[in-house]
């Protein structure tokens, strides 16, 4: 049987902020090829602003330029990042400029912006959840899946009025992405769609932990379906170029510069490896809220000429920026899945993993450490720098095996839970 | 006549404890995880096994015997952990029943790389041999039994030796049995002793595995395959790790009652009887010339030197240490130099293995980091330490080390794009 998904997303590229967009995008176009028919109800974006100036927004096949067989986008209005701060939502970097004024879906939702997020995002996952009820009356589908926190009270509210059975999928929960200092709203979002839903889908073990032990769920209710990554045939590969100027090694740190990322401790370790090492630059691309603090942590280390900021990249600038590279790390306080180090193998670049990652698990051929041992960071940094045997192993090792990591493969795992989750052969 | 010849091997390596490049430290090995490895391994392996040889062999007077060998670097773990474990090879050895072969003193693959630190490691091994167990060795076995025609001329040249042992691989004998004495092309005096690998693979692997056909394997069973040589060749070459007792296959598989009860049965038969590798030299004409110009190992399907050399990390490794063989005599430190002769032992290129690493199998048993990578950065932050106590010297670059003859194998891949390693 066929089974027709209503699907709720929040971000898709190219309006991505991190991971969530690139994995609702690689899975969707998985399922799209496997044949599974796919509604997917997105926040229709509005002109927003990213670094670099403002850029006209609208969402599916045209933007992606990607083709879609079996799925149609659904867009609603609703535009805010995910994970915005409050800090971003101050500066006005991530702001709505839509306020239709809807009925919100109920008041508690709309009272509780307080703390991490700022006020908006509140109004805009209510009326993100009000649009998708209206739009559930007139679609025909079999089952809900709604991608985290922002859509689930959508998810929960449609899957009510509806009768059809709810699925959810965690790419990150409240603990990742705040520590311990979990804003009590949005976790209490996250708990409820838990065990409202049928079926809990993990990007990891780890975070398969997290839902179980933080969230109370039953562990039998939830299950692990890791991430791909979308594979270019090696074009990235063939067309890597040597630099000219370069006579420093370069150590990558590339993501958003916010608490979950651990930029602090890549600082600390890059001051250990400079200690033993001159010849090493440091490139953090990325924006959060912790850019000018970690501009400042570099300063007051003592060495701030040592560490660039490209501030965020999208597009060829990533691809140069990764073959410039001669060493990824991904130091993470808290990582659901990891798809960024799947992305520099690509390009053949190395990795070293935060351990408090669901990557970590899942891969062999990678440096792995505890984010916050700086030391041991440091001393593997420097074995990757020293030591062109270790460094061409882990390349050619890692690239392998992330040709391994197919989203066709969880879309099939994804399409037998829905079967498992109706009931149906 | 069929005999059947038992050697088992013993060997800890030392391992290192986490070193990272920020250690100035100059005691790079483990001790606490060494002590308590060397007592959980006496505790399940060596104390009982031993006790069950000490059993047989008064039970069966002087029809039973075994030979060991004994690496330098476990014995000095004996020494120091578990003296127990000493004393009772002390014991079997002055039953007369047991011979004890000679190797590289630090179970290393200095063959392949410095002719002469092969020679004093063997000379060093033979001396510890004769200190401990008051015999002298006739019989050569090399590290993971790595060898080829150079071997064999190595170790006649060093003099003092009947036999060697090695891998009765299917590559080296083709139709030939290994149930046969051999002898090299061109080292007169030494014989060659094959492995009869399946046999020794059915007790040493298959033992304990419920989804082999032969599961589980009796006594009466392997006695029949035993047997069965007889008219077919005069010995069964029995080569395997001693840890396969109690500590490979666990007690509970009932590897102990199988070793108990296999010499009465063996015996049955009145053609057979137990010999000791020198003893099959003495009693058995070599009946062919085996011809390898290749290297062959016991290890892995292979049969080759993948397990320690088949990738960039293990040749670069391996080369940097032996490049350092000057300086380290030099120096004249003689810790310095214990501390560089325990870090050739085998294993630790072992651990920098990745032929298996993606699927994750027995390789990761025996290994103390969570990846070859960790192990490969641990050894070269050692290493390079290391090279701060040779001084001045230590700095300059010789030739880079000999590699006799690891890359002429077939099956070796020299990875593309390798400037650096060997």
């Amino acid at each position: 049987m066929k089974i027709r998904t209503l699907m709720l997303g929040w971000e898709f590229p190219p309006f991505i902020s991190g991971g969530l967009g690139t994995a609702c995008l690689g899975l969707t176009r998985a399922m799209d090829r496997l044949g599974m028919p796919i509604i997917f109800v997105l926040p229709k974006a509005k002109p927003m602003r990213v670094s670099g100036g403002l850029i006209p927004g609208f969402y599916g096949e045209g933007a992606t330029g990607f083709a879609f067989q079996n799925v149609q986008f659904r867009p609603v209005p609703a535009v805010l990042r995910p994970y915005s701060s409050a800090a971003q939502l101050a500066s006005g970097t991530a702001l709505s400029e839509e306020k239709d004024g809807a009925g919100l879906l109920d008041d508690d939702l709309e009272s509780g912006g307080q703390g991490n997020y700022g006020a908006d995002i509140y109004a805009e996952v209510a009326r993100y959840a009000r649009k998708v009820l209206a739009l559930g009356l007139t679609e025909h589908f079999d089952l809900i899946h709604a991608h985290d926190w922002m859509t689930f009270p959508a998810g929960v509210a449609l899957a009510q009025q509806s009768g059809k059975p709810l699925v959810i999928q965690v790419h990150s929960t409240e603990f990742d992405r705040s520590g311990e200092h979990v804003n009590q709203y949005v976790y209490d979002i996250e708990r409820h769609a838990m065990h409202a839903a049928a079926r809990i889908i993990a990007v990891s073990n780890y975070t398969r932990n997290i839902i179980i032990s933080r969230y109370g769920v039953p562990a039998e209710k939830v299950e692990v379906v890791y991430n791909g990554v979308e594979h270019h045939n090696g074009s990235w590969s063939s067309s890597r170029q040597t630099w000219p100027a370069k006579t420093d090694k370069i150590v990558l740190f590339l993501g958003r510069i916010t608490m979950q990322k651990g930029p602090e401790y890549f600082l600390h370790a890059a001051r250990r490896v400079l200690e033993k090492i001159d010849n090493v630059k440091f490139i953090m691309a990325g924006d959060g809220d912790m850019l000018y603090r970690s501009i400042e942590l570099a300063a007051q280390l003592g060495i701030g000429n040592r560490v660039l900021f490209t501030r965020f990249l999208r597009g060829d600038d990533v691809r140069k920026v990764y073959q410039m590279a001669d060493l990824y790390v991904m130091p993470s306080v808290s990582e659901p899945f990891g798809i960024a180090p799947l992305e520099a193998l690509q390009h053949d670049v190395p990795v070293l993993l935060s351990k408090q990652s669901g990557i970590a698990e899942a891969f062999r051929n990678a440096l792995k450490v505890d984010f916050w041992d700086v030391q041991e960071m440091a001393n593997k940094m420097i074995a990757v720098l020293r030591h062109p045997p270790l460094h061409q192993m882990l390349r050619t090792e890692g690239h392998r095996e992330a040709l391994k990591f197919r989203w066709e493969d969880s879309a099939a795992r994804m399409n037998e839970i829905y079967h498992e989750t109706l009931g149906v052969a | 006549m069929a005999s059947v010849c038992f050697y088992f091997q013993v060997h800890q390596p030392y391992r290192l404890r986490h070193y990272t490049i920020f250690d100035t430290a100059g005691d790079y090995f483990d001790g606490f995880k060494n002590a308590e490895i060397c007592r959980k391994v006496a505790r399940k392996c060596y104390l009982p096994t031993n006790r069950v040889l000490q059993e047989l062999i008064e039970r069966h007077g002087r029809q039973f015997k075994v030979s060991f060998s004994i690496t330098g670097t476990v014995l000095e773990q004996f020494a120091e952990y578990a003296p127990e474990v000493l004393a009772s090879f002390q014991y079997l050895a002055a039953t007369g029943c047991v011979e004890f072969l000679c190797e590289t003193y630090h179970h290393s693959l200095s063959f392949l790389f410095s002719p002469d630190e092969f020679v004093r490691q063997v000379v060093a091994h033979r001396q510890l041999i004769r200190d401990l167990f008051g015999q002298t060795p006739q019989v050569f076995r090399n590290t993971e039994l790595i060898y080829n025609n150079q071997v064999a001329e190595a170790v006649a040249r060093i003099g003092g030796f009947k036999a060697i042992l090695a891998e009765g691989a299917d590559h080296i004998l083709g139709y030939r049995s290994p149930n046969y004495v051999y002898r090299p092309p061109s080292a007169p005096g030494l014989k060659l002793l094959l492995k009869n690998y399946r046999l020794s693979d059915d007790v040493a692997f298959r033992f304990s595995n419920r989804y082999w056909s032969e599961w589980p394997l009796s006594v009466g069973k392997f006695c029949q395959w035993v047997n069965a040589v007889n008219g077919n060749g005069y010995v069964v070459n029995l080569f395997v790790d001693y840890e396969t007792f109690g500590e490979h296959q666990w007690e509970d598989t009932g590897i102990f009652d199988f070793l108990r009860e296999l010499p009465t049965e063996i015996l049955k038969h009145p053609d057979n009887d137990f010999k000791t590798p020198g003893e099959v030299a003495d009693a058995y004409e070599a009946a062919d010339v085996v011809d390898v110009p290749h290297l062959v190992s016991w290890a892995d399907t292979e049969r080759d030197l993948s397990a320690w050399l088949g990738n960039a990390m293990q040749q670069n490794a391996i080369a940097e240490l032996y490049r350092m063989e000057q300086a380290v005599r030099d120096s004249g430190d003689p810790d310095l130099l214990r501390d560089w002769r325990r870090l050739q032992t085998s294993d630790h290129f072992y651990y920098m293995c990745t032929k298996y690493f993606a699927d994750g199998d027995v390789h990761k048993y025996f290994n103390p980091y969570d990846t070859p990578y960790d192990s490969y950065i641990n050894f070269m932050n050692v290493l390079n330490h290391m090279r701060s106590r040779c001084g001045s010297r230590g700095v300059a670059r010789p030739p880079a080390a000999r590699l006799v003859a690891a890359t002429d194998g077939k099956n070796r891949r020299r990875p593309a794009d390798e400037s650096v390693a060997v």
